[in-house]
């Protein structure tokens, strides 16, 4: 078996979900071959080489795939990928946007962020927003999936010495151009990779009152995160939504605040190692997930639990 | 301009799901079914189209058994002009339905076609990429802002770091975000004036498409249930709890 991971990359360096991408294809077992499609992605060839476990690198390092266009990405993965008996990469919004694509390509199902890998052709994955697990097979040639960022600890990014081969395939069949980017500059550490995530709600009021938990996320060196309620009420930006249709994450530690706990909500963080609610409400439903509740008023715990950190 | 939108029917968002005790599924009896609240989005930012002069005709489609019908109701009484039902007792999986939508586009010839992002029943979030790939057309997935120009489309979608603009070329299929528009409710004229809409139904035969699902489904489980912890009673014992009992903080 020769499994291929498409790596999830900004072109110099490779993001986290990848690492858990080789950790599932590891769990498959077999050869491991990464894909660094990118623009001046050198580095991010580089990268994906020193990753524990992986064979060799195949770096396509052309203007056509600056910025992942799913059309470009997509014949690319195809082409090569006919060669392979399984295609992993991240359930992030890039896998999510190429990888279907990949396999209509190449006729094949899908199986759509993994959780669990029984052997080579049945895996777990959640369904109806984490409320059930369906453990599924597949019966196609090619095994095409996307792999959930919570589900497995990511192998090591160093001690690899992977062959690196560069792959002369250009593929852009013109159908769509890449405007602009509006990214949130990070000051803070990034939602699906942070050890510590503190999140409001609809309780926060106003997208002023998240000063209260920037603070508290610079003393824990902690990611700030929101329920799908604060972000369609305007507070803060989308990227920050955890939750089924925002970022899943299972940090050591997940605080929410003013999070009432929607099943949409809880689906995104459950799997935390400890969640800590503060919430005025005492019938929340997020108290049935907590391990630690406080039922109280979040403008009086939130610079309490503040000033009591700084002591 | 034609505009092909999608009405999955799939177990109301409200609704608590309880997985079956033989492990086999989940149970949909007497249970309230609702379209997919994605494909709301899509159903409304088409009607928003036509409302603003940019496309002539909203064509809903729904693929699955004849209950479907409800789903293409409802979505005609949100505006669209006319439906499809691919009717089918088969188990639907996103490939088959993708190539069900092509051979629809293929006889329709949309300019647009716009589906929601995922299904909440499945969470697979294939079908648009998938259309997109079989139809040989541009795709932008994600989509919280969408302008309509001339043989284009410019796309805002929401991604991982934030919002990412591109432009793609029509035809294409767009798969809607959370953030994209906010539905209307029905009228109670529009809900009546639906009742003498068109509806065509065909099945995989009519349109010579093999839906033969290609995944197997061996159980399905309730996930592992999370115990309620303690309630604290101050911010001190909490600070103490963290720092002490569960050690995540120092």
């Amino acid at each position: 078996m020769s499994i291929l991971v498409v790596a999830e990359h900004d072109n110099n360096a490779i993001k986290a979900p990848t690492l858990v991408a080789v950790a599932a294809a590891e769990e498959i077992g077999g050869n491991i071959e990464v894909l660094v499609a990118g623009s001046n992605c050198n580095g991010a060839g580089e990268a994906a080489a020193a990753v524990k476990g992986v064979s060799k690198v195949l770096v396509a390092d052309n203007e056509a795939f600056d910025h992942q266009l799913a059309e470009n990405i997509a014949d690319l993965v195809a082409a090569i990928g006919k060669d392979y008996s399984h295609i992993l990469t991240p359930t992030t919004t890039s896998g999510k946007n190429f990888m279907p694509r990949v396999a209509a390509l190449l006729d094949v199902a899908q199986i759509s962020d993994i959780s669990g890998v029984v052997s080579e052709d049945t895996f777990e994955r959640p369904i109806y927003a984490g409320n059930a697990i369906a453990t599924v097979q597949s019966s196609d040639p090619i095994k095409v999936m996307t792999v959930r960022g919570t589900a497995f600890d990511g192998v090591a990014a160093e001690g690899g010495n992977a062959e690196m081969v560069s792959v002369d395939i250009v593929c852009d069949p013109g159908l769509s151009s890449w405007d602009k980017d509006e990214i949130a500059k990070l000051e803070r550490p990034e939602l699906t990779s942070a050890n510590i995530i503190i999140s409001g709600g609809r309780g926060m009021q106003n997208g002023e009152n998240f000063a209260l938990l920037e603070s508290v996320a610079d003393k824990l060196g902690a990611a700030m995160g929101a329920s799908r309620a604060a972000v369609d009420a305007g507070f803060v930006p989308n990227d920050m939504q955890v939750g089924q249709t925002g970022k899943i994450v299972a940090p050591d530690l997940y605080i929410a605040v003013g999070i009432s706990g929607a099943i949409q909500h809880l689906a995104g963080m459950k799997d935390s190692r400890v969640i800590v609610a503060i919430n005025k409400d005492v019938d929340a439903p997020i108290f049935q997930v907590a391990d630690y509740g406080l039922v109280a008023d979040l403008f009086k715990a939130v610079p309490e639990f503040d000033s009591l950190l700084s002591e | 301009m034609k505009v092909l939108v999608t009405a999955k029917r799939v177990v109301d968002f409200n609704v608590n799901i309880r997985v079956l005790s033989d492990n086999t599924g989940v149970d949909l009896n007497n249970v309230k079914m609702s379209v997919n609240p994605f494909d709301e989005i899509a159903i409304e930012e088409a009607v928003r189209l036509k409302e603003a002069g940019k496309v002539e005709e909203v064509i809903v489609v729904s693929v699955g058994t004849s209950a479907c019908q409800e789903q293409i109701r409802t979505a005609l009484a949100l505006g669209a002009d006319r439906g499809i039902l691919v009717e089918t007792e088969e188990e639907m999986q996103p490939l088959g339905i993708a190539r069900l939508l092509n051979a629809i586009v293929e006889k329709e010839s949309p300019g647009l076609v716009i589906l929601g992002k995922q299904a909440i029943d499945g969470d697979n979030s294939q079908t648009g990429p998938m259309l997109a790939a079989i139809a040989g057309m541009s795709q932008a997935t994600f989509a919280s802002q969408l302008e309509v120009g001339d043989g284009t489309a410019t796309v805002t979608r929401e991604v991982d770091g934030g919002l990412e603009t591109i432009t793609v070329k029509l035809p294409a299929v767009i798969t809607t975000d959370l953030r994209l528009n906010e539905p209307r409710y029905a009228s109670l004229p529009n809900i009546m004036k639906a009742r003498r809409k068109q509806v065509d139904i065909y099945t995989p035969e009519d349109l010579a498409v093999d839906v033969a699902p290609r995944i197997k489904t061996l159980k399905v489980e309730p996930p592992p249930v999370r115990q309620a912890g303690v309630i604290v009673e101050t911010v001190e014992e909490l600070v103490d709890k963290l720092k002490n009992e569960a050690k995540v903080i120092t």
